[in-house]
């Protein structure tokens, strides 16, 4: 039995569910909106197990479920060395989001992550403390400015309303998941002239302990090819 | 798998020898507030070390390294000049890029140190050979540093005082100060700050960036750094020899860059310092960028052993850190330098022998 963890409500599990079914496995609540059992139908020996986006990669490292549909920043954000446990099967093309970096607007002098380093060693003089970013990418965004050898930051967290910090003065700038851009416009911000930290999108994973004949039956009815 | 008991033996026989060298052993504790060496070494640490949350204390880290406490202990309360000791754990983790490694490094592991704060010149020379006679008889190989030898030689270019700066804060950071380098040694392409409707947002202020935006635009008027300069720097910086080879190639740098010319006496006369405490310089490397890649906080001579193994950090390394005892210190200063061995390493290589 393969147990295939899908969102459980929302957006994601709609487009989930579409996915699959325009590849012949049709996936189902059952019984009322509010109850959290999913039904198969077009493919024998899957089960539906309806979670939380964000609780999928741990539930697929830790192989309580064998498949799921989970965004690429989830999985890298949340599972340290996630390519020992996981396999990426297929980008499923739907919940793209790129994790970006982003100041305030009005900063005429800042439009790259040069500036950006610059103006932190500024910041740190000028208020004694280092420049404060934002975000709940906490290893992903340190993992980046490590590599680009930003240093005079610190990462405050914030699990929401990432957005609305700066204008409160709880951070200088963001790292948040985004879209359109259009909440970061809404809230006086900028995107650094860079390339996102991250491009993230929905997409199917496996557990690699999990691989088998059974696994690849159902593989091959989706049409993946790994 | 070398029992930890075993490791421990080969750490309390160091520590006995640094006493018997005249140090007093001290105990720091292993929880430590995150607050200063956060403030110290910045968001990276948190990749590195363990940190964990105390209802009172707010947020602690498992002791990453001993020379914070050390110098802290010594800043609050010590006579000058002190020798300290110490044999404990330090732990670190290891964070992990896509997979997970092979042979996971180890995330617990003892230190035996020595830290010495005093005004004496030769105690670069004193701590090295004390540290090189420890591992006498282990297949090691010393390299040294010191990173004064940059920062001088960076302060002697001919730049403006915010060109300057800018390279001496990335000096740590290689892959930043060579673009910041590659940027001055061409001519300035002049750059537009377009106006905005955004209202002001955030704690920075109008003024500072105005500030910025000024230096930039001075910046635009300034040439180019010399190609011959430039040179020079990478000569410096890619310079890496046994030390009495090392030495002549700095006298002869030195000839044209009166800047750097007492730091190259002094790195002679440490050589001469370690070979009169019966060491053959020629065995020992001079490495003039030894110690940019490590912890920002040394800032004069450095040194590491090596077994040269695969994927084994150095057996012991230490170096000079005057200017933390400043950031720690609260007013007071005092020169300082210290290093630790790795017992666990030692009690490997003896267990082979």
């Amino acid at each position: 039995m393969i147990r295939l963890g899908v969102p459980s409500k929302g957006r994601l599990m709609e487009q989930s569910f579409d996915w699959f079914a325009q590849r012949g496995v049709r996936l189902s609540r059952a019984g009322s909106d509010r109850e959290y059992a999913g039904r198969v139908e077009g493919v024998r020996d899957v089960s539906l197990v309806l979670l939380s986006a964000g609780e999928i990669p741990r539930e697929l490292a830790a192989g309580r479920i064998e498949m799921g549909v989970t965004g690429t920043d989830l999985v890298r954000e949340k599972l340290p060395g996630w390519a020992s446990d996981l396999v990426e099967l297929a980008p499923m093309g739907f919940g793209h989001a790129d994790l970006i970096l982003a100041v305030p607007e009005c900063w005429r002098d800042c439009e790259t992550l040069d500036d950006l380093a610059s103006i932190t060693r500024d910041f740190r003089a000028a208020h004694g403390f280092r420049l404060r970013i934002a975000t709940k990418y906490h290893r992903l965004v340190r993992a980046w400015l490590a590599a680009h050898e930003v240093a005079d930051y610190q990462l405050v967290d914030s699990q929401g309303a990432t957005e609305g910090t700066v204008a409160n003065q709880t951070a200088e700038a963001i790292a948040d998941i985004t879209s359109s851009g259009a909440t970061l416009r809404a809230n006086n911000l900028k995107i650094l002239a860079e390339d996102p930290i991250l491009r993230s999108q929905a997409t199917l994973f496996a557990n690699r302990a999990a691989a088998g004949p059974e696994m690849q039956r159902f593989l091959a009815q989706l049409g993946v090819t790994v | 798998m070398i029992p930890k008991r075993d490791k421990q033996a080969v750490g309390q026989r160091l520590l006995a020898a640094f006493r018997d060298a005249g140090a007093a052993e001290i105990a720091p504790d292993i929880l430590l507030p995150a607050e200063s060496l956060l403030d110290l070494y910045g968001e990276d640490i948190r990749a590195r070390a363990y940190v964990t949350q105390d209802p009172i204390r707010g947020e602690m880290m498992l002791r990453p390294d001993f020379t914070v406490p050390v110098v802290q202990a010594h800043m609050e309360n010590g006579a000058e000049p002190a020798r300290y000791c110490y044999l404990g754990e330090v732990f670190r983790k290891q964070d992990m890029g896509d997979e997970r490694p092979l042979n996971p490094r180890d995330n617990e592991y003892l230190q035996a140190g020595f830290e010495l704060f005093s005004r004496d010149p030769a105690a670069d020379a004193e701590l090295f050979a004390l540290f090189h006679r420890l591992l006498t008889g282990h297949a090691v190989t010393a390299e040294t540093g010191d990173m004064s030898l940059i920062l001088d030689a960076v302060r002697a270019l001919p730049l403006t005082d915010a060109r300057r700066d800018a390279l001496l804060h990335h000096i740590w950071r290689p892959g930043r100060f060579q673009r910041l380098l590659d940027r001055f040694a061409a001519p300035v392409v002049p750059r537009r700050f377009p106006d905005t409707a955004a209202p002001w947002t955030g704690l920075r202020t109008d003024a500072e960036m105005t500030a910025r935006i000024a230096r930039l635009r001075a910046d635009t008027a300034v040439p180019p750094l010399a190609e011959v300069w430039t040179r020079r720097l990478n000569r410096l910086l890619t310079l890496r020899a046994p030390g009495p080879t090392a030495i002549r190639a700095l006298n002869a740098l030195a000839e044209d860059w009166p800047g750097i010319a007492e730091t190259a006496e002094r790195i002679e006369r440490r050589f001469a310092s370690i070979a009169a405490r019966g060491i053959d310089p020629a065995s020992v490397i001079f490495d003039a960028s030894h110690g940019r890649a490590t912890m920002e906080y040394y800032d004069g001579f450095t040194f590491s052993f090596l077994a040269g193994r695969a994927g084994w950090p150095p057996v012991a390394s230490g170096g000079r850190y005057d200017a933390l005892t400043r950031v720690l210190g609260k007013g007071r200063e005092i020169p300082a330098i210290g290093g630790i061995i790795r017992p666990g390493l030692v009690a490997e290589m003896e267990v082979e022998a």
